[in-house]
């Protein structure tokens, strides 16, 4: 079993929701990051995103777009973010990864040398923005030999057919985008949420991770009354991003920690 | 030669093309794609599109023999395609009359679009006051401030210009924004892509928008030469106008098709914007083609005198043209395009675009090396009243 489908099986034997942070990687700097995700797992996070920077950001908005920004003055590149995985891994062999990001840097590395590298260094799930399914069938198929699992984002917008076509391709968890739109601009509708979610419940066993617009404990409270994880991002950037230097570990657990309260209530 | 029919039903010029967008574009994209299927097919729709053309672009365009350049060249004749003669001044209207006319017929009630030097900005601008349609652009931050005459021009048609900070603050960034407003607001709004570029249908669509460019030339040439031209030459930056030329000709045997990229300052300066010579294939704005990136994929900043060259990707049918080896690409510097510009004025009493002074620098290049019965035909894909600010800047003149 992968540790992301070892991770929803002991969290819905607990009877709780995933909780799932999204930082990129490099902001403000590598080191900084990789002490953020050993204070997210402490905070009670299960599931970690790493955003992989990329110039051209087409579906975030401007916290996670800044974040890139600070992260590629410094040239991050996927074979540092592994390198910081390996090492993270040396201190939890438990908590399942997910680096999410763009297409390019994962085509300039090569598809097979990312996957391979990925799975080495202890990556378990990928999730590539402008990859849709019928678009990177190779891709998926490498990741699926090689104990990675493709993540894939389904919205509002996706018919029938295609959340039916995409569930089949994905693995690990399914990611709903809950708005139109881009990360962290606007606030999610958990009614909305609640309208879709049984046609993706429906067509896939997957457990389903909703993300885009929750920003607080409230939001998080609401959208995890129907989906089985939520994803916090944009709002968790903006706490490093106005943090003093060498606080963000503070001030991100700090921030994390009534999230955690209000799903477990 | 086989017929020619890319791209296939999913986009894909051979391994280039495509669809890489994020989940909620893709319903949005397959609306377009059933639209445009529906409507490329319809009478209707292609008797307004071209009575648009003819009413208001003033189509056809004439095809007009640069007789004293070429004399003085001393080798093969120069014809140019007067795309600069049509209304707004550049080939970019042909296509922004195709998509508004689509958007209508879709009910969208607003257009976007992402503009560089800002043509296909005021050519997006001006049809949509045509058609009556809300019409924001985007545009790079470093753009607006150069451009400050098309922002004006933009905002004189009744379009709202929105200069995008973020990345390098350029055409690359105008288009990720205009995507970024397609996601947020996809009912009601219709992007005109202004290149052969982005997801598919619009490479193709763009594409055959803008080919009535090369195939009002299949029946110009033969009037005034008798035959077709031996060499068909356009600049190339996404690839429009380059398209819009070649297109009609690829299964006519015997014409060359030569793309001219933006050299900058130099292939070996790093300063350009030669995706096609100098990048490698990767995936940006929705489709794989080649780009201009670092080791670790990122795309990076380009140069080029001209900020309708100055984009580090390319259409996919053009990557497919090079590596098929249908079409050749070839670079040419700033100060070859700037030569070729006073040069066209001086000769020719034409002041072209600067993006289309690199395909003109091209042909003056070769034509000494060309006996005087080779005919090329360049497309003269705009005016340059545009660009009078850079180039009396240059010249070290100030206003």
């Amino acid at each position: 079993m992968s540790r992301i489908a070892q991770r929803f099986a002991q969290l819905t034997q607990a009877k709780r929701k995933a909780l799932i942070p999204y930082i990129t990687a490099g902001d403000p700097d590598l080191q900084t990051t990789e002490a953020l995700l050993h204070a997210l797992v402490e905070s009670g996070c299960d599931i970690l995103e790493i955003g992989v920077p990329f110039s051209d950001p087409m579906a975030d908005g401007p916290a996670i777009q800044r974040a890139g920004e600070r992260a590629l003055k410094q040239h991050i590149g996927l074979v540092d973010i592994l390198s910081m995985v390996q090492r993270f891994r040396l201190r939890d062999t438990a908590t399942p990864i997910v680096l999410m990001g763009y297409a390019n840097p994962i085509e300039a590395m090569g598809q097979k040398n990312f996957v391979l590298a990925a799975q080495t260094a202890g990556v378990d799930g990928v999730l590539v923005v402008d990859y849709p399914p019928e678009e990177c069938e190779e891709f998926t198929a490498l990741c699926r030999a090689h104990a990675v699992d493709p993540i894939f984002l389904l919205a509002p917008t996706s018919t029938d057919a295609r959340i039916a076509a995409v569930a089949k391709q994905g693995s690990g968890y399914l990611y709903y985008v809950s708005l139109k739109g881009v990360t962290g601009v606007k606030a999610v509708d958990a009614s909305e949420v609640a309208l879709h979610l049984p046609k993706l419940r429906a067509a896939s066993p997957l457990p389903i991770a909703v993300g885009f617009g929750i920003r607080d404990a409230a939001s998080a409270r609401a959208i995890a009354q129907v989906a089985d994880a939520v994803v916090i991002g944009s709002r968790i950037i903006t706490e490093i991003e106005q943090s003093p230097k060498g606080e963000e570990v503070a001030r991100v657990k700090a921030f994390v920690r009534p999230i955690r309260e209000a799903l477990d209530q | 030669m086989q017929i020619y029919d890319l791209p296939d039903a999913r986009g894909h010029f051979g391994p280039y093309g495509g669809a890489f967008v994020s989940e909620t574009l893709t319903q949005a994209l397959e609306q377009l794609r059933a639209a445009y299927a529906r409507y490329r097919e319809d009478p209707a729709f292609i008797a307004e599109f071209k009575n648009e053309l003819k009413h208001y672009v003033g189509r056809p365009s004439p095809v007009y023999h640069a007789k004293r350049w070429s004399e003085l060249l001393g080798g093969a004749q120069i014809y140019l395609k007067r795309e600069d003669l049509n209304h707004t001044g550049a080939h970019k209207i042909n296509n922004t009359i195709g998509q508004a006319l689509l958007a209508r017929r879709m009910g969208k009630p607003r257009v976007i679009a992402e503009t560089g030097a800002g043509q296909h900005g005021v050519a997006t601008a001006t049809v949509a006051a045509r058609f009556g349609m809300q019409c924001v652009v985007y545009m790079g931050a470093e753009d607006v401030k150069r451009q400050a005459q098309n922002v004006y021009r933009m905002k004189l048609l009744g379009a709202t210009v929105v200069p995008v900070e973020s990345g390098s603050k350029t055409l690359k960034d105008a288009l990720n924004e205009a995507m970024r407003d397609w996601v947020s607001n996809v009912d009601d709004t219709f992007y005109i892509i202004g290149t052969v570029a982005g997801p598919h249908p619009y490479p193709m669509m763009v594409r055959d928008f803008n080919s009535v460019v090369g195939e009002e030339c299949k029946w110009q040439m033969p009037e005034m030469v008798g035959r077709q031209p031996d060499q068909v030459i356009a600049c190339v930056g996404g690839g429009s106008n380059a398209m819009g030329i070649f297109y009609p000709y690829i299964p006519v045997e015997g014409v060359r098709l030569i793309g001219v990229e933006a050299a900058g300052e130099g292939m070996h300066s790093g300063k350009h914007a030669a995706s096609l010579s100098a990048g490698k294939p990767g995936v940006l704005h929705g489709n794989r083609t080649y780009l201009l990136q670092d080791a670790n994929g990122q795309i990076i900043e380009t140069h080029s005198i001209s900020a309708g060259l100055d984009y580090p990707g390319v259409g996919p049918e053009h990557a497919w043209l090079k590596d098929s080896g249908r079409a050749e690409y070839v670079g040419i510097t700033d100060s070859e395009a700037l030569k070729a510009f006073h040069d066209c004025c001086h000769y020719e009493g034409i002041i072209p675009a600067l993006e289309s002074a690199h395909a003109l620098a091209y042909a003056a290049k070769i034509s000494p090396t060309l006996p005087k019965d080779q005919v090329l035909l360049v497309n003269l894909s705009g005016r340059g009243d545009k660009d009078m600010h850079t180039v009396s800047e240059k010249s070290g003149i100030a206003f």
